[in-house]
């Protein structure tokens, strides 16, 4: 199989999607000319032209409300909102457009739109408006789903799948694992939305982690072997989450942590330690341990940023702390 | 601009001064992002000083303004002291916001500084807020807010605009179009030319401004904040400028040629007002080489300063998210 970034995997689905379906178009500020801030777009202006490769001026409300109107009528647009900060000036789009038509339109409509969006920014230093993991926010709108770009593979074939998707999807890329390289098949495929995987096999101990803190899992998964058997999942998507599998894990290692760089109030995390409490009850040996950024906005200063966003110490710790019996 | 000479010479040679302070830091920070000294990204104002100083200089103190992700040079002119800007830009616990901000969110609200800001189009609104509450507290202070040509296509700019004039608060919009919304040239992003259709939509007294002559800035800044200071409402100026480098630090600026920033630099704010008070005798050869020596001994010593400043600690963090008391 041979190796790409995730960058590249991300390119190469949109390429395809725009090849495979003449409805689809990318929609987005600086994603044609420019090839879009971080790159993933360069190329696509020269094989579809300016009518399926479009730039906006600074108007996340009508990149992303054309969208929602646009997939009402036919077209597959695939937006792009530079930070998932952003999508703030766009949510309303989302919650109150986009998410509601089928369901108050009888059920009748169907709205086929993705919209790409990077988080994960502490890394980067950004600060505060450039920094904030926000996939909570969109799993709190019913009608919408929300997909996580956690591994090159997952990124190539999710991001196909959410394009094919005839809902309104949310996909979040990591600032931090665009560069990551990974093999994918040569062939073309996709990933089905709303099935986890299981990343790594283990007895003693569940982690459940998302996009970078995933890659922490699973090098501390490697330095504990021998000491704590720890299995890793990866959810893949948030909504739908697949509930079963996350479960059927918990049974079997009796004690969970859930790691995600949003915050934990309120946050996926937290959601999903819900759900495991509620589904694996009588097999879990501890509650299940929560990850992720305290009530805080992300700080700008390299070690405050580093305080606060969680790492592979910080999954390291919440299993140690778990109780053994 | 001769009238200007003869008016107000002084007012000019502290204009003068400034831009090229601010230019020193702008520089300073170019050459410290490079050398990997910086966290983060920044987005430098060189080429713009005559605006946020022209504009500035027409207020006060107690007034406040809002301004962008490119806005250092709006901080200076408005009196921020560079030595807690650079340390906030290294992330140091003696900058502004005790690194909590870096170069995108710079705000000292005392002294009328309302936040550089990361979200384009934010400014504006927040600046009917400050109208609001100046109206509230009867004072007559004013507000002006620096917006990008690319911010115009915010709806919450326009929303700003539409506000600020029902309510005829005291608010300047000062729209500075250096031609680029990051990579994309004003003419793509914008079904209109120039801008002073959108003031006029809104119903407010609209001027374009030559944003390369600080001259012409702080006179129209001046009259706009005296109909704000006289309960007459809001106005827009939309000044033309250029931004020497890039979108940020980095940007390699494929979308333009070296042609056309040549032929703004041609025209470079602190060149021209240079040769101007030279021509007219407001300043020797001597006083401007001791701006330019007081401007980079002044920015040496606030890198000094930032480099010496510790860390902000840890726990840090987790402080100031609340106010302590309920
Ligand atoms: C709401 C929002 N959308 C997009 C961005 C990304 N972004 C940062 S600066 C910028 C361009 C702003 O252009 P303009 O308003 O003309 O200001 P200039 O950079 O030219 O000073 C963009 C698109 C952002 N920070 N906030």
């Amino acid at each position: 199989m041979p190796e790409r970034s995730m960058r590249d995997a991300i390119t190469e689905a949109l390429d395809e999607e725009l090849e495979r379906d003449s409805s689809t178009y990318l929609i987005g500020e600086d994603v044609a000319d420019a090839g879009g801030s971080f790159g993933l777009t360069r190329g696509l202006l020269d094989s579809y032209g300016p009518e399926r490769v479009i730039d906006t001026p600074i108007s996340e409300a009508a990149i992303v409300g054309s969208s929602a109107g646009a997939a009402l009528t036919g077209s597959r647009p695939i937006a792009e909102i530079m930070y998932a900060d952003f999508m703030g000036l766009a949510a309303d789009q989302v919650m109150n457009q986009a998410g509601l038509f089928k369901y108050m339109f009888g059920g009748d409509a169907s709205v086929p739109m993705t919209i790409r969006t990077v988080n994960g920014g502490a890394g980067f230093n950004a600060a505060a408006q450039h920094s904030k993991s926000l996939h909570g926010l969109f799993m709190h709108m019913a009608g919408v789903r929300v997909v996580l770009a956690s591994t090159v593979y997952d990124a190539k074939g999710l991001l196909k799948s959410a394009i094919r998707c005839d809902d309104p999807v949310v996909f979040f890329e990591h600032m931090g694992l665009y560069n990551r390289k990974g093999e994918i098949p040569a062939e073309s495929y996709t990933l089905p939305l709303g099935e986890a995987a299981v990343e790594r096999e283990g007895d003693d101990v569940t982690v459940v982690a998302t996009q970078q803190l995933l890659h922490d899992a699973l090098n501390v998964a490697e330095t504990l072997s021998g000491d704590i058997s720890v299995e890793v999942i990866n959810p893949r998507t948030l909504a739908p989450l697949d509930r079963e599998t996350l479960a059927e894990s918990a049974k079997k290692t009796g004690r969970v942590v859930v790691a995600d760089e949003s915050l934990i109030r309120n946050g996926p995390a937290s959601y999903i330690a819900g759900r495991i409490e509620e589904d694996a009850f009588y097999h879990l040996e501890a509650p299940v341990s929560v990850v992720g950024v305290d009530d805080t906005p992300i700080p700008f200063s390299p070690p405050l940023a580093d305080a606060v966003v969680p790492d592979a110490e910080a999954i390291e710790n919440a299993i140690t702390a778990l109780p053994r019996l | 601009m001769p009238e200007a000479v003869e008016e107000y010479p002084e007012l000019l040679a502290e204009q003068l001064k400034e831009m090229i302070l601010i230019r020193e830091f702008e520089t300073q920070v170019s050459s410290l992002f490079e050398a990997n000294e910086l966290p983060g990204f920044v987005h430098l104002y060189i080429g713009q000083e005559a605006v946020g100083v022209g504009a500035c200089s027409a207020i006060d103190d107690e007034d406040y303004i809002t301004s962008t992700h490119r806005g250092h040079g709006h901080a200076i002119a408005k009196g921020l002291d560079p030595d807690r800007m650079m340390a906030e830009l290294f992330g140091k616990e003696t900058g502004y916001c005790g690194g909590k901000s870096g170069s995108m969110h710079i705000a000292d609200v005392d002294k009328g500084m309302l936040g550089a800001n990361g979200i384009v189009g934010a400014g504006p609104t927040l600046a009917v807020g400050a109208g609001l509450s100046i109206r509230q507290r009867q004072s007559d202070a004013v507000c002006l807010s620096f917006f990008g040509e690319g911010a115009m296509a915010e709806g919450s700019v326009h929303e700003a605009m539409n506000l600020a004039g029902v309510l005829d608060l005291p608010v300047v919009f000062i729209c500075e179009n250096n031609q680029y919304g990051e990579m994309t040239p004003a003419a793509n992003q914008h079904h209109v030319d120039g801008f002073a259709t959108r003031g006029e939509t809104y119903g407010m007294p609209t001027e374009m401004v030559d944003g390369m002559v600080v001259q012409d800035v702080y006179e129209a800044t001046a009259e706009a904040v005296e109909r704000a200071r006289s309960g007459d409402g809001p106005s827009l100026l939309v000044c033309e400028t250029y931004r020497y480098h890039g979108h940020y630090e980095g940007d390699p600026t494929r979308y333009r040629t070296d042609e056309e920033l040549e032929q703004w630099q041609a025209r470079d704010p602190i060149e021209s007002l240079e040769t101007t008070l030279l021509d007219a005798g407001t300043v020797d050869e001597d006083n401007v080489e001791a701006m330019r020596e007081g401007a980079t001994d002044r920015i040496d010593e606030a890198v000094e300063f930032a480099r010496e400043s510790t860390f902000p600690a840890e726990e840090t963090a987790f402080e100031g998210v609340y106010t302590e008391e309920l």
